[in-house]
């Protein structure tokens, strides 16, 4: 009786612990799509980040904290690709530039999976700037002629 | 219970330590599957030399700003840097956010400044801001290592990093530090922002970095840019740079010496120029205001 208790509470503990996954292999999650449509991205002749998109996707925390360090600590400011490209070590002035979306890019997939990185408590300050009803009109302005441009 | 029974029934101490190895046999193997793949890219790793050995200060005309149109000057090259920094503007004293200001050279000078000073030297606006110290006290104290001396002599700091303790504002004797009550976002001015620049967040204290940013790209600082050749920046440890050139001609003097850290921001009295520019004729700084400052920082 007492055995029989026992197999039965790990039958049911280990089932409960295992829902989740359970639940996530019968219906996943639906796949992700970010938006890359920024003017900046579609004026490029080839669709590519400074380094691959696996790189990218897999390691671009990694490669942002190192450049906080080098800019912030080292006063090194130049991040050369791995095809040669030399890049600004800056989220502002470098990735924002292209993705200028980050509500629809970052955002997007970081609530998708569930982390919280605060970087706009600081950066993207072009976003609180587009909030001056002047400045919104001059970047619509600016989308005009892009999109005109492509046309 | 004889202990007979006592040494069947209980694990003996043999099976105990065989028990144990296992168990963590078995948790590192598990443990084997969690860690942390680290970034192997070859990229990571600079060809970066580093920062030169320096030591960066400014050295402020007090006598041709005042030429220029004194405080109402120091206003303009005051709203330059803020903007350019986005500097929330915040009207309670208690909670004002500042990286330069005007002191009188009672407030400034306290240590030296007596009744009987002359009036033109008492009149000045003298503009103040962190003394990119020597031996900066700040930076003693920082326990999380968030202000810390760059090689080239600047006092950075790394906002990731700050806790908010404040023990920095407590040790600078320059009350060059502010720090950020509230979130400051809402009190930097939108239409004179620069959208180039981070602002700061809630719980940070910041100061003066000497624009390093401009300095990394091989700029001068922004008050420099806009004070029309009232402040030279440059090595104070090269003898022919053209700080160590300002110093060499001028009476100069500098704020609470006998505290020891080392203040590398220079107050020049400089009659003779200054009378020049007061006359009309303008020397031409020897940094010009580089055009549209949100432009440079790209």
């Amino acid at each position: 009786m007492k055995k029989t208790g026992i197999i039965a509470f790990v039958v049911i503990f280990c089932a409960l612990a295992l829902l989740p996954f359970a639940a996530n292999a019968i219906s996943p999650k639906a796949p992700l799509e970010l938006d890359y449509n920024t003017p900046a991205i579609k004026s490029l002749e080839e669709h590519k980040c400074i380094e691959s998109t696996e790189f990218m996707r897999s390691s671009h925390m990694q490669l942002l904290d190192s450049w906080r360090n080098d800019v912030v600590r080292n006063g090194d400011i130049v991040y050369t690709a791995t095809d040669g490209t030399k890049y600004e070590k800056s989220l502002d002035d470098s990735c924002l530039t292209c993705h200028s979306n980050p509500e629809e890019f970052c955002d997007k997939c970081h609530s998708y999976e569930g982390v919280n990185p605060y970087c706009w408590d600081c950066h993207d300050s072009f976003g609180l700037w587009r909030q001056n009803e002047s400045n919104e009109a001059l970047y619509q302005d600016f989308l005009a002629s892009v999109e005109g441009g492509q046309e | 219970m004889t202990a007979q029974q006592h040494s069947e029934r209980s694990l003996t101490r043999r099976n105990f330590v065989k028990a144990g190895a296992v168990a963590c046999a078995t948790g590192l193997f598990a443990l084997n599957g969690c860690t942390l793949e680290e970034v192997k890219n070859s990229q990571l790793a600079s060809e970066f030399q580093g920062i030169e050995n320096k030591q960066y200060g400014l050295a402020i005309n007090v006598s041709m700003l005042d030429a220029l149109g004194g405080q109402e000057f120091i206003d303009t090259i005051i709203a330059a840097c803020h903007n350019y920094h986005n500097v929330p503007k915040i009207d309670d004293p208690k909670k004002s956010m500042d990286w330069i200001w005007t002191q009188s050279y009672e407030e400034a000078f306290s240590d030296i400044a007596s009744t009987y000073v002359d009036e033109k030297t008492a009149s000045y606006a003298y503009p103040v801001m962190c003394n990119h110290c020597t031996d900066p006290q700040c930076v003693r104290v920082c326990p999380t290592q968030t202000t810390f001396k760059r090689p080239d002599g600047i006092v950075m700091m790394d906002y990731h990093r700050c806790i908010g303790c404040r023990f920095c504002m407590s040790a600078c004797p320059y009350g060059a530090r502010s720090f950020n009550f509230m979130d400051p976002r809402p009190y930097v001015e939108k239409e004179s922002m620069n959208p180039g620049y981070p602002t700061r967040s809630k719980g940070v204290v910041e100061k003066c970095t000497l624009c390093y940013e401009l300095i990394d790209q091989g700029s001068v600082p922004v008050c420099v840019q806009a004070a029309y050749g009232c402040i030279t920046f440059g090595d104070l440890t090269d003898e022919n740079s053209e700080i160590r050139q300002v110093l060499s001609q001028a009476f100069s003097i500098r704020r609470r010496v006998e505290l020891g850290t080392g203040p590398n921001v220079y107050y020049i009295f400089d009659e003779e120029t200054a009378s020049l520019y007061a006359n009309g004729l303008n020397l031409g700084g020897a940094h010009g205001f580089e055009g549209d400052l949100l432009e440079g920082g790209e």
